[in-house]
């Protein structure tokens, strides 16, 4: 351990910093979503073209900015010219940038996304994207402008100075900061943070806990990864200043197994706060010392559940316990433990730094400081996005979002996973804060947002989420483990057009058991996507019901592929010669007839029909199918 | 297969790098399944004998969790992601199509040892969705159709390797 105080250390960073600003250098994603999208073949080619030249300059991998739509994400830094960033960059463009822009003066403006802005202190932005205006970023004010594997990088951005003036103060200046904030809980229920640190630190008993609950389990949630994976170090800050504040010694990070490089990098950081003095004993030369260890899930959705994630790192079967007593009192090895997810750690060190009124000066009355989100599903520009708390539901989806792919019509939001509700049309003006989304039937939950638009099932959907719970339920509780698996049972039926008038109202009574027969919110939450589609969309439930028809025309029961004869260019026969089954007939300049047998509905004719005849189109109820198809079927018999 | 004889070496050697702590037990699973690909019966009763505890409860941990698996993976492991944006956008389909092309059901090996198919809930690249993994690789945006493209090298190679 180096023995220097901040300010050392921070110059050294700052030194460092300096020179790489001072020089032409390359920033390019690599965090799991830009390596999907061929990132590291991205660096290389950098590197090798670089070479090629003889240009000495630095590519950096830093993490995700949040615009995953447009990975691989490249910005290219010139001190004396514009930052520029450009998107969905692949080894093709390699040379044209490092000649045009690293070598040359042409900004490649053909390829550019825009140019960046900001940086050293303040949020970075990219003007000619109208979503910065919407966007206010805290704790992705970093992500994918620094080096998530260097500790300088963000030291030199500010980075432990909050460690540094919270080891200054009294335990008790920091949990009255933190009351100041107003901030809750971002792990999705909302609990007040500064009411846990108090209650853990006002109990004598001893050692306490911290644990960062980075279990993401929700599907269609990954903004815990990119936070690891993109600037991990302002989760530990938070978490050293926690330990610090209630008095404990020891953190642990839970992190999914499934998220290897997060891991990677959380180590990484860790490996470089000890060496700082940062972690370990003395911290900066104090007497408060604290250690963080990693504790890899084996991947379980219900170890998200607070007192279930501390039987886990205990080495048990991951179950939830009845609360009280909390975790707070009773929690790890049952020592008092403080448990908040990675963005509650990660807004620690900005309301030490900035102070609470500052934070509270952001959001709503109820709701302060920033949301993450994470958009996916049909809307145009997937990834990440931060906003004040009230901004809506529509801002979200079409001005930071880009709209509905394709220009389709949206249908519906599904916020916070399996224990989050479906949205409707009619609902994309409430605003984005706790109290309005449960209001609405959903929840803030992890953050996770999937848009759907019409040619999504919302009982598809809401089967979909059931089938994960009944999954992912540990068993524990009857109703949980059984009627979750009952509500599913009559989900399938529906779909598969075997659905009853009366199992509607079946579900939603059991959907009341469920709620009051389960401990913990898996179960509780667990019928939240059925309720929702059943307020907002029962016509579609209807739908499959009566008519046997999925509106969607997504239920493969209920749904039939069929190939229009006038628009069937007889002599390509493309579909004929990809038909996984051979269920399609009909040689060269015959119109293609699907055997509807031998379907297997796999949608492939539909693929690879040239888009100039578009003659394969879906029907839905199957009684739509002309009946000369079924004839020609008959007469085959 | 992986022998009795190896399987012994293996935990032997993990084991020795560990405090006798029933804490260890998720850690100690995980890095058996790491170094030898799954955990066979031999490793977790060794793990049982090693932490004192009985070897129902070493089964009942490690069959809770999602991560361990009790049979040796194929050559060329394949994940479907059944995400909800994968779902949405025609997760299925594809997980169908695996099925089909590689003439096995989801959380079984080919016969050859060299194909295997698991489904996983979400590995967090929603905005290629539906992707597959097969190895290390990531395949973005895939359609039943370019879920046979995908599979015709690694089933050339299988095919060269035979002859």
């Amino acid at each position: 351990m180096l023995n220097m105080t901040y300010d050392e250390i921070r110059n050294k960073a700052e030194t460092e910093w300096e020179v790489l600003q001072k020089g032409n250098h390359i920033l390019v994603g690599t965090a799991t979503c830009g390596r999907a999208a061929g990132a590291m073949d991205v660096v290389d080619a950098f590197n090798r073209e670089l070479t090629r030249h003889s240009l000495d300059v630095p590519v950096v991998q830093v993490g995700c900015t949040g615009l995953c739509y447009a990975d691989p994400f490249v910005t290219i830094s010139k001190p004396d010219s514009l930052r520029v960033a450009y998107a969905n960059v692949n080894t093709e463009n390699i040379r044209r940038l490092v000649e045009g822009y690293v070598a040359g003066d042409d900004p490649c403006l053909e390829l550019a996304l825009g140019t960046v802005e900001g940086g050293e202190g303040q949020t970075i932005s990219i003007p000619e994207l109208p979503r910065f205006e919407r966007e206010l970023r805290l704790i992705m004010r970093h992500c994918g402008y620094i080096d998530p594997e260097n500790i300088n990088h963000y030291i030199a951005n500010g980075g432990y100075s909050a460690l540094d003036r919270a080891l200054r103060v009294t335990p008790q200046e920091i949990i009255e900061e933190l009351k100041e904030s107003g901030l809750r809980g971002r792990g999705g229920a909302g609990f007040p943070t500064y009411k846990k640190w108090e209650l853990c630190r006002k109990d004598s008993n001893a050692p306490k806990y911290v644990i960062c609950n980075a279990d993401e389990g929700d599907p269609g949630a990954f903004m815990d990864r990119v936070l690891l994976e993109s600037d991990p170090h302002q989760v530990i800050e938070g978490m050293i200043i926690a330990g610090y504040t209630i008095g404990a010694e020891q953190g642990y990070i839970y992190v999914r197994a499934e998220y290897p490089l997060a891991i990677e990098r959380i180590q990484t950081a860790l490996k470089q706060a000890e060496e700082l003095g940062l972690l370990g004993d003395n911290i900066l030369g104090g007497d408060f010392g604290f250690r963080i260890e990693i504790a890899a899930g084996a991947g379980a959705f219900v170890s998200g559940e607070e007192t279930a994630l501390i039987a886990a790192v205990e080495g048990r079967i991951s179950t939830p316990k009845p609360r009280p007593p909390y975790p707070a009192e009773i929690g790890l090895w049952n020592k008092p433990t403080l448990l908040n997810n990675v963005k509650t750690f990660a807004y620690v060190p900005l309301v030490i730094e900035r102070g609470g009124d500052w934070f509270s000066s952001i959001g709503t009355e109820g709701s302060k400081g920033t949301a993450v989100f994470t958009l996916a599903g049909k809307v145009a520009n997937s990834g990440l996005a931060e906003v004040p708390m009230g901004r809506t539901l529509r801002e979200l989806i079409y001005d930071i979002g880009g709209g509905i792919v394709k220009d389709k019509q949206f249908k519906a939001v599904q916020i916070g996973g399996p224990s989050g509700g479906c949205l409707p049309e009619a609902l994309l003006d409430v605003p984005i804060d706790y109290d309005s989304l449960r209001e609405a039937g959903s929840m803030m939950g992890s953050g996770g947002m999937i848009v759907m638009d019409d040619d999504n099932c919302m009982v598809d959907a809401a089967r979909f989420f059931l089938d994960f719970s009944t999954k992912e339920s540990c068993g524990l509780c009857t109703m949980c483990r059984l009627g979750t698996l009952q509500m599913l049972h009559i989900l399938e039926d529906i779909t598969a057009g075997r659905g009853k008038i009366e199992d509607i109202d079946v579900l939603l009574s059991l959907a009341e058991d469920v709620k009051m027969g389960s401990l913990c919110g898996l179960g509780k939450t667990a019928p939240n996507p059925v309720l929702t589609t059943l307020r907002y969309f029962r016509d579609e439930y209807e739908a499959h019901i009566v008519e046997k028809r999925c509106p969607a025309r997504v239920c493969p029961e209920l749904t039939v592929y069929y190939i229009l004869p006038d628009k069937c260019d007889r002599a390509c026969e493309h579909c004929v010669l990809t038909c996984p089954t051979e269920a399609i007939k009909g040689g060269k300049g015959e119109v293609k007839v699907i055997d509807q047998e031998k379907c297997s509905k796999c949608g492939t004719c539909l693929e690879v029909c040239p888009p100039e005849y578009n003659a394969v189109v879906k029907l839905s109820p199957v009684s739509l199918l002309p009946s000369s198809n079924l004839s020609e079927k008959r007469a085959k018999k | 297969m992986i022998t009795e004889e190896q399987t012994s070496q293996a935990v032997d050697e993990i084991l020795s790098s560990h405090k006798k702590d029933k804490t260890n037990l998720i850690p100690l699973l995980q890095e058996v399944q790491a170094s030898l690909g799954y955990l066979p019966k031999e490793g977790m009763q060794k793990i049982a004998g090693f932490l004192e505890m009985p070897e129902v409860e070493v089964w009942g941990v490690a069959t809770f969790y999602n991560q361990f698996r009790f049979a040796p993976l194929g050559k060329h492991h394949t994940v479907a992601c059944m995400g909800t944006a994968c779902h949405l956008a025609g997760g299925k389909l594809i997980l169908d199509a695996l099925e089909r092309e590689l003439d096995i059901k989801v959380g079984q090996t080919t016969d050859d040892g060299n194909f295997s198919l698991e489904r996983v809930a979400c590995i967090g690249c929603c905005m290629l969705a539906p992707v597959i993994v097969m190895g290390d690789k990531i395949y973005p945006k895939m359609t039943p159709f370019k879920v046979e493209e995908a599979l015709v090298p690694y089933k050339q190679e299988q095919h060269s390797e035979k002859s």
